[in-house]
């Protein structure tokens, strides 16, 4: 919470000074994977690296591996199936959690 | 230095001219459309070193200039009436940003019924905002006010967004004699901007995500603060500005025949010219009248305002704008700066919707208010409407209106 949390950003102020600015910073609002009702599951067999997932995830969540296929990282994924959604293999899968 | 007559909306142009303004963003609306007509011909002739961005709307104006101005520019708009309607929400993203900024607003009537004639009822909706609300009473003050607005905004004890308020058609678009000051003078006066913080790609800063509600609270706290630091400032200025230019008027306040006064009429923006010489009338009959003219709205000149009523018979307070169930917004303001004094108040709500008011329609007010106080004592009358003169005591020719009208 530190990190992002508002900056005094005068040396000498002469009033209180806060200011509305935030820093982006990995996971300042916890592990937003907790929020997922759905998982996105990608079919490897399928997967062709394309890379649509990645340009489309909103949350930054999908990477590449060595293998040149995407991986999904979950502690931060919050299972919106907008990957599953673009994917135009159909190599992602959305499987309810729990 | 040249004199030039100038509109009062031209002396707002020339005033952004000379406090080197980088950016302007504003959408037609009458009456401030000429500010930005002027401004846009200036910077095509090369006068000025602007870029004028084209929006779809204030909504788009505002946040186009908050924007450069979040990036480091010096940015400024205006607008009036529905267009400071539509651009609301802008007006609290700019102030809690904490982003200094500069905007005119020639007040205008809100409708319905359509309606481009003066009164307060625009202006006023700023007033929780966190902007510094000023009010201009002639074309040489807009211009004054004006670049003096670039300066109280980018202090570093008040970062904070400000607001040069002219009325609408009787200063917007009537000419008058005003002493233009030399590039120099402005320079001397301004400094370069400065502002808290400035967002570029390289700063890798959000503005305005989600905060904790105790930090909110504290930023509120943070701003209120501010605006309270705003007052030493904008006199500090006032100062500054009469030595480079002569001309001083008063910083928050101006006072005109308070000190020997026994009744003072509160006002604001051009008609206090006329409730001077309503003043000056009423001395000629007894009543010694001084007028309190308020430059400045928020910060509310609380200690100016005690200061210049106390020992006084009775303040008069007149309104271009009402709260609906309530009273005019400056009377509310008043009331509560003489909480626990004994002093006769009362409240007029007048010229709403560009309705004229002459010197001998304050003046009506201000006898009716001074005989009653001498007659009854203490008078405490929060809402008074001083209807058009020719509705004035005919609540005939209202009923007969009203029959019309529905």
């Amino acid at each position: 919470m530190e990190e992002r949390a508002t900056k005094v950003l005068l040396e000498e102020p002469q009033t209180l000074f806060l200011a509305p600015l935030s820093r982006p910073a990995l996971g300042s609002v916890g592990k937003t994977g907790t929020w997922r009702t759905m998982r996105p599951v990608v079919i490897l067999d399928k997967c062709t690296g394309c890379k649509i997932c990645w340009l489309y995830c909103p949350e930054n969540t999908i990477f590449m591996r060595d293998d040149g296929k995407v991986r999904i990282d979950y502690e931060y994924c919050k299972g919106c199936g907008v990957c599953a959604n673009v994917c135009p293999f159909d190599a992602i899968e959305m499987v309810p959690e729990g | 230095m040249p004199i030039m007559g100038l509109t009062g909306n031209y002396a707002v142009a020339h005033a952004v001219r000379l406090a080197r303004v980088q950016v302007v963003a504003a959408y037609p609306i009458t009456p401030q459309t000429t500010i930005v007509e002027k401004i846009s011909e200036m910077v095509e002739k090369g006068e000025m070193n602007a870029r004028v961005i084209r929006v779809e709307s204030e909504h788009s104006a505002l946040a186009a200039v908050f924007g450069a101005a979040s990036g480091g520019a010096r940015a400024f708009t205006a607008t009036a009436s529905h267009g400071l309607l539509y651009m609301y929400e802008v007006t609290w993203w700019a102030a809690g940003a904490r982003v200094p900024l500069v905007m005119a607003v020639v007040t205008r009537a809100i409708g319905p019924p359509w309606n481009i004639h003066v009164d307060h009822q625009d202006i006023m909706t700023l007033r929780d905002t966190g902007w510094i609300v000023s009010m201009a009473q002639e074309n040489q003050e807009v211009l004054d006010l004006t670049i003096q607005a670039f300066r109280i905004s980018e202090d570093p004890r008040v970062y904070l967004p400000m607001v040069v308020g002219l009325d609408g058609f009787i200063l917007s678009h009537t000419r008058a004699p005003v002493d233009v000051p030399e590039q120099e003078v402005v320079d001397e006066f301004l400094p370069p901007r400065r502002q808290p913080y400035v967002i570029s790609p390289e700063t890798n800063l959000v503005m305005g995500n989600i905060a904790p509600d105790d930090i909110h609270f504290l930023m509120r706290y943070s701003m209120s603060e501010a605006m309270e630091a705003a007052k030493k400032v904008i006199e500090e200025v006032d100062r500054e500005w009469a030595k480079l230019t002569g001309r001083r008027y008063g910083g928050l306040v101006e006072c005109y025949k308070c000190e020997d006064a026994d009744y003072i009429a509160i006002t604001t923006g051009s008609w206090s010219g006329d409730a001077k010489k309503a003043a000056d009338m009423l001395r000629e009959e007894g009543y010694n009248y001084g007028v309190l003219r308020l430059r400045f709205i928020r910060p509310w000149p609380t200690e100016k305002i005690a200061m210049a009523v106390e020992g006084k018979k009775g303040v008069i307070v007149f309104d271009r704008a009402v709260s609906m169930g309530a009273t005019g917004p400056i009377f509310a303001d008043v009331a509560h700066t003489l909480y626990g004094s004994n002093i006769s108040l009362m409240g007029v709500i007048a010229g709403l919707a560009g309705v004229d008011m002459k010197a001998r329609d304050f003046a009506e007010a201000m006898r009716m208010f001074s005989s009653r106080v001498e007659e009854e004592g203490r008078v405490y009358e929060p809402r008074f409407w001083l209807l058009p003169r020719r509705y004035r005591g005919r609540p005939e020719r209202v009923k007969e209106v009203a029959k019309r009208w529905s």
